[in-house]
């Protein structure tokens, strides 16, 4: 049993499927910040046999922008923690639209010439997300 | 202020107003000859249409407005490298309204963005093409005086068609439109389209491979091209690409109503022969199309009318 410190301000991702943690810690650009943070890989979960979990200490952490993470695993929690209490748990959805989260991959798109251009994709009432630009769908396993 | 991008920014309503104006334009173009006068049409084509350019100025000179533009990106800023945001926002202080042309799917919704005046998608790349979609309706409703119950047959490559797959969707808001999908199983409607547009609404569709067999059914044929290059060998193509030539032959077992169309250019999809039929609606289409930018352009800049 590994032991991992409890966070006192920051925010807890719980819940993420197992072996998936290391793929959403560079999909979220976590790689980038110089915050303290573990990336638990495997743990046992009564809800779910096995899961990952990523911990990131630091107030600015409560205000890093997470809305993938619903389009990425639905059935990750995220636990926000101040002065070492749980001020809020969240189930996540799926986000109205994804703005820079992902990149448009249509060659023929006018993001893929377009300086400082935003990339945004929008959910459609079938579920799918398409890019605003070019309609091009994205899917889960282009990420 | 008003954009168009997608050929269902207008509802079906503000779809009948335009296509009313439209004919009361061309049945009496002198009442709208002055009407934009002193009013600049920018067209903004980053790769060449000819026909789509020439319509859009064409329109515009016919309601007593000017014209600026380019008609290539080699001729624009975008050779130095600006960004459409850029030249949109510099445009918008040279002309009232623009229409734009872009290899690039999207780029005219990025211009909008930005703009300070109404953007008119002139086509981009293989995404939508609004104004032919309006230019296609125009038409059918003046061959039929209606879309409602109307049985429409679109032949040829329905995969890669862009003016196909917008005139499919603008055509299923109206009630009892029913269609009739002809094409090799190569170059079949896409599957999204069926699954998004039509299966919801309940609105019939069938697919075939036989021009010929459907032919008596139709009341509208909207031919396009079948294109060598979109096919994997050169067998197939030569195999199939006759059974989507219209002749005089396969237009004999169509109805006496029925009215042909085709966005152009045509290569050899339409036999020449075919022209000399009352049926065949395609040059009075592209003349439409002239009327409908007129229409288009004085309900953007909210001319009274």
């Amino acid at each position: 049993m590994i032991n991992v410190d409890s966070i006192e301000n920051g925010v807890v991702l719980d819940h993420i499927k197992p072996g998936t943690s290391l793929r959403i810690y560079h999909l979220l650009g976590l790689d980038k910040l110089d915050h303290t943070i573990a990336v638990i890989q495997n743990a046992r979960s009564t809800k779910y046999g096995r899961k990952d979990i990523i911990k990131i200490e630091g107030e600015e952490a409560l205000n890093l922008n997470l809305d993938m993470l619903g389009f990425l695993d639905p059935n990750i929690t995220i636990i926000r923690i101040q002065g070492g209490r749980v001020i809020d748990k969240r189930q996540l959805s799926l986000p109205e639209t994804l703005v820079n989260i992902v990149r448009c991959k249509n060659p023929r798109c006018i993001t893929s010439i377009e300086e400082e251009i935003d990339h945004i994709f929008k959910l459609g009432e079938n579920g799918e997300y398409r890019c605003v630009y070019c309609e091009e769908r994205l899917s889960r396993s282009s990420l | 202020m008003r954009h168009l991008i997608d050929p269902l920014d207008f509802t079906v309503e503000e779809t009948t107003a335009l296509l009313d104006l439209a004919d009361r334009i061309l049945a009496d173009p002198a009442a709208f000859a002055d009407k934009c006068k002193g009013k600049i049409l920018a067209t903004l084509f980053y790769e060449p249409s000819t026909r789509t350019r020439l319509s859009f100025e064409s329109a515009m000179l016919r309601l007593g407005g000017r014209v600026l533009g380019f008609a290539s990106a080699d001729s624009s800023s975008a050779a130095k490298g600006e960004s459409v945001a850029d030249t949109i926002r510099i445009i918008s202080g040279y002309a009232d309204i623009a229409a734009m042309r872009h290899p690039k799917e999207g780029a005219p919704l990025r211009a909008a963005r930005y703009s300070l005046i109404p953007v008119i998608n002139a086509g981009d790349g293989g995404h939508q093409h609004p104004t032919q979609t309006l230019t296609d309706l125009m038409t059918i409703r003046r061959k039929h005086g209606r879309f409602e119950g109307l049985t429409i047959g679109l032949c040829g490559d329905l995969k890669f068609g862009r003016t196909v797959h917008s005139l499919v969707k603008s055509l299923a808001r109206y009630e009892g439109v029913r269609f009739i999908f002809i094409s090799p199983p190569e170059l079949r409607m896409p599957s999204y389209i069926i699954k998004e547009t039509l299966l919801p609404r309940g609105i019939p569709f069938e697919e075939v491979t036989s021009l010929e067999s459907v032919m008596p059914a139709l009341d509208i044929l909207y031919m396009t091209r079948v294109q060598r290059e979109r096919f994997f060998n050169e067998e197939d193509y030569i195999r199939l690409k006759d059974s989507y030539i219209l002749t005089p032959d396969k237009l004999a077992l169509g109805k006496d109503s029925l009215a042909v169309l085709h966005p152009l250019p045509r290569v050899n999809e339409i036999a020449l022969s075919v022209d000399d039929d009352p049926r065949a609606a395609y040059f009075e289409q592209a003349r439409n199309g002239v009327y409908v930018r007129m229409a288009l352009i004085l309900t953007l800049l909210e001319v009274p009318v």
